[in-house]
């Protein structure tokens, strides 16, 4: 009731437009679509990226009006879903569909029964421990070691391989048929040889350029020494009258024989650059091993072949003819020759004690030309007072000796028992063999006396010559002279005899011990000779019969004894050692080495002139 | 035909003469080497006429004997260049027309 007049008494806005009931009842229709009239339809914009204008679309869907429903079909998926989720809250559950009611009470109930704790009496408690520190270690190893590998595989190379491995197995089959009585360990040995030898093989094809190779360059660092060696005249001799001088050229030492002398020197006479030099001791009381060195003019940094020796070498000699064959003389009073040729560090002959060897040490070898029946022969000297005689049968040194020295030049005195026998021998030093006579030879002794001995007298002696008192240390036949030889003694003095005469010829007094004295080959009037100062002294009789024309030490030092000399057959050089163990090569200048002028009577090589001076 | 039978002959004997087993280049020791060649053996045997299986079996023996990462080429011809450690490699050759390669290399 009181509606009525309030809803006609509705007030109106003034400005309302005054509508007849016809005008108010008018219908208008309205239809809302889902297409938005304010979207534009037809935008394009220009793409940078694919450089052409691309058309914009742009949502042209209106909402009007939205509202979310929180029903659902209970047959649809997203219903069930939720009905098989738990359901965690009570209010939650409350709020679900009435149609779940039901089932949700149940599930409710056993929820509750499990979270059911005692209100009254319950409190959490935590605590955290201690967590144990974390600690790292490392470790990082060596990566194992890689290398590379290539080859290439086909038929021939197989094919080759396997040719080659039969081969190989053809010749081992045929080796072991060659020696096939021969016990199972010398077959191992001999297997071993073979390898040893086949590794060896493989250095020794090698050798050859490597040696050749080590002569180069050494021929390269000592081309200055070569050039004066072939060159160099020492134009100073036309101002020094008829002295001269001696100029070092190569130096040679091997480090293995540090500490030990040079106690031999000889030339070899086919290949003139090269020599062998042998290594021992003077000094009785530092005996030990010794050493034999062969050394070429053309390698001077390295010896051409070394042996070493049980004993130290005394003495040695290369053959005349075969050059590969060298005799040596030990301490310990055995000999025995070396084939440079053969490989291996053995003699290939030495003589025992039950061969007769010496009991001393022995002084001087000497070969001799072959015998009848062909074999080689040598002789020895010893300290002991025999001359031997040593022939180089097939497998063995046979001996014989040739003279015992007397002592005292007859042999009537005879000594009574074989012990005194030793007692009257003389110690044999040097030996050497007259040139043109062959059974006539020189030996020099420990007393100083010379005597001249003959091959065919074995108790005799043809002469004997004092002139030294003290040992002598060499005695040479004159080159070209048939009837002069010299001899150095340590008593300081060179003598110089006629074999016929027993009275020396010249006496040159060098104020040291004269270690030893050579014949010059080129003339007969010309010797050198060293001292134990450190002293080379060139004599030529036929310019000056009373001083050397060249006088020079050749060693540093003042303490090192020269110990030997030997003149190179066709070279103007001398070779001298000393007792440190270096052998130092020497150049003659031209006043050193004038050849004799042949006078048109003289028709003989021997020159002499100064004999009839005498 | 007397002449195509000697060469029947002679391809026989060279069949027969290089059948074995020919190491061309081994770093291994005596013990390995022996099991490696006599397994290499066994595999191009059993697999005469398939290498990729022959290979495969020596392959996965090695591994299980000698450790893991082996690698291994049959074939009748190939070049090849590789890294290897050292101590673990072979190079044979078999049955006169193959070649085998066995290395290791993790």
């Amino acid at each position: 009731l009181n509606e009525e007049p309030h809803g006609r008494g509705l007030i109106h806005p003034t400005d309302q437009a005054e509508l007849t009931e016809a005008e108010l009842n008018e219908e208008f229709t309205r239809i809302l679509t889902a297409n938005n009239p304010h979207a534009p339809q037809n935008i394009a914009r220009y793409s940078f990226k694919e450089r052409s204008f691309k058309p914009i679309i742009v949502d042209q869907m209106a909402v009007h009006f939205v509202l979310e429903s929180n029903l659902l079909h209970k047959d649809s998926d997203e219903a069930r879903r939720l009905m098989a989720t738990p359901v965690e809250d009570g209010g939650e559950a409350e709020e679900a569909g009435e149609e779940d009611r039901p089932d949700s009470v149940a599930s409710k109930a056993d929820k509750k029964e499990l979270k059911v704790t005692n209100q009254f009496n319950f409190s959490e408690r935590a605590s955290q421990t201690l967590n144990n520190p974390l600690r790292e270690r490392y470790c990082q190893t060596e990566p194992p070691l890689r290398s590379n590998f290539s080859a290439t595989a086909n038929q021939w190379e197989i094919y080759d391989a396997y040719q080659e491995e039969l081969q190989k197995q053809e010749k081992n089959k045929e080796k072991q048929k060659a020696a096939p009585s021969k016990k199972d360990e010398e077959k191992n040995k001999n297997m071993h040889k073979l390898s040893c030898f086949s590794q060896s093989d493989d250095i020794s094809k090698v050798g050859k350029a490597a040696k050749i190779l080590e002569r180069m360059v050494s021929q390269n660092t000592y081309d200055d020494i070569a050039q004066d060696f072939k060159y160099f005249e020492d134009a100073s001799d036309d101002f020094r009258g008829q002295k001269g001088t001696l100029l070092p050229l190569w130096k040679f030492r091997y480090d293995k024989a540090k500490g030990l002398s040079v106690t031999a020197l000889c030339w070899n006479k086919k290949y003139q650059d090269l020599f062998a030099v042998g290594m021992g001791s003077y000094d009785f009381l530092k005996q030990g091993q010794g050493m034999l060195i062969v050394y070429s003019l053309k390698n001077p940094a390295f010896p051409e072949y070394v042996y070493s020796t049980a004993s130290g070498v005394l003495c040695l000699d290369i053959h005349k003819q075969r050059s590969y064959l060298v005799a040596i003389g030990f301490y310990d009073g055995s000999v025995a020759v070396y084939n440079l040729k053969e490989k291996g560090q053995e003699p290939v002959y030495k003589s025992t004690p039950k061969t007769g060897q010496h009991t001393d040490p022995v002084w001087q070898v000497r070969w001799q030309d072959d015998d009848i029946d062909n074999y080689h022969n040598f002789y020895s000297v010893s300290s002991d007072g025999r001359v031997v005689s040593w022939t180089l049968f097939k497998h063995e040194l046979v001996f014989t000796d040739i003279i015992t020295l007397p002592l005292h030049g007859a042999i009537s005195e005879k000594p009574q028992c074989l012990q005194c026998c030793f007692l009257y021998t003389a110690c044999g030093t040097s030996l050497d063999f007259h040139k043109q006579t062959d059974f006539l030879f020189l030996v020099g002794t420990e007393e100083g006396k010379i005597h001249k001995c003959s091959k065919l007298y074995s108790t005799k002696y043809l002469e004997t010559y004092c002139a030294h008192s003290l040992s002598i240390y060499a005695v040479k036949w004159n080159h070209f002279h048939p009837e002069v030889f010299i001899s150095c003694s340590s008593d300081w003095t060179i003598v110089v005899w006629d074999h016929l005469i027993n009275t020396p010829m010249l006496i040159f007094d060098l104020k040291d011990p004269v270690a030893d004295v050579a014949w010059s080959p080129y003339s007969s009037t010309v010797f050198a000779a060293v001292t134990t100062d450190g002293t080379v002294h060139v004599f030529d009789l036929s310019v000056n019969k009373y001083e050397p024309i060249c006088q020079q030490p050749v060693v540093p030092k003042k303490k090192t004894k020269l110990t030997h000399i030997e003149f190179n057959p066709i070279y103007p050089i001398v070779i001298v050692g000393d007792d440190r163990g270096f052998v130092t090569s020497l150049k003659l200048s031209p006043n050193l080495r004038k050849k004799p002028k042949r006078k048109p009577t003289v028709n003989t090589a021997c020159d002499i002139s100064f004999k009839i001076d005498m | 035909m007397a002449g195509t039978g000697e060469g029947k002959k002679e391809e026989a004997d060279y069949k027969r003469l290089h059948s074995f087993p020919l190491i061309r280049h081994t770093d291994m020791p005596e013990e390995m080497r022996v099991e490696t060649m006599e397994l290499c053996v066994t595999a191009c045997e059993k697999f005469a006429t398939n290498n990729e299986s022959a290979a495969k079996m020596i392959k996965e023996s090695m591994d299980k004997k000698f450790g893991s990462s082996w690698h291994v080429v049959i074939g009748e011809g190939f070049g090849f260049e590789v890294t290897h450690e050292v101590k673990n490699l072979l190079y044979m050759f078999f049955g006169g027309s193959l070649a085998v390669c066995v290395w290791k290399c993790s």
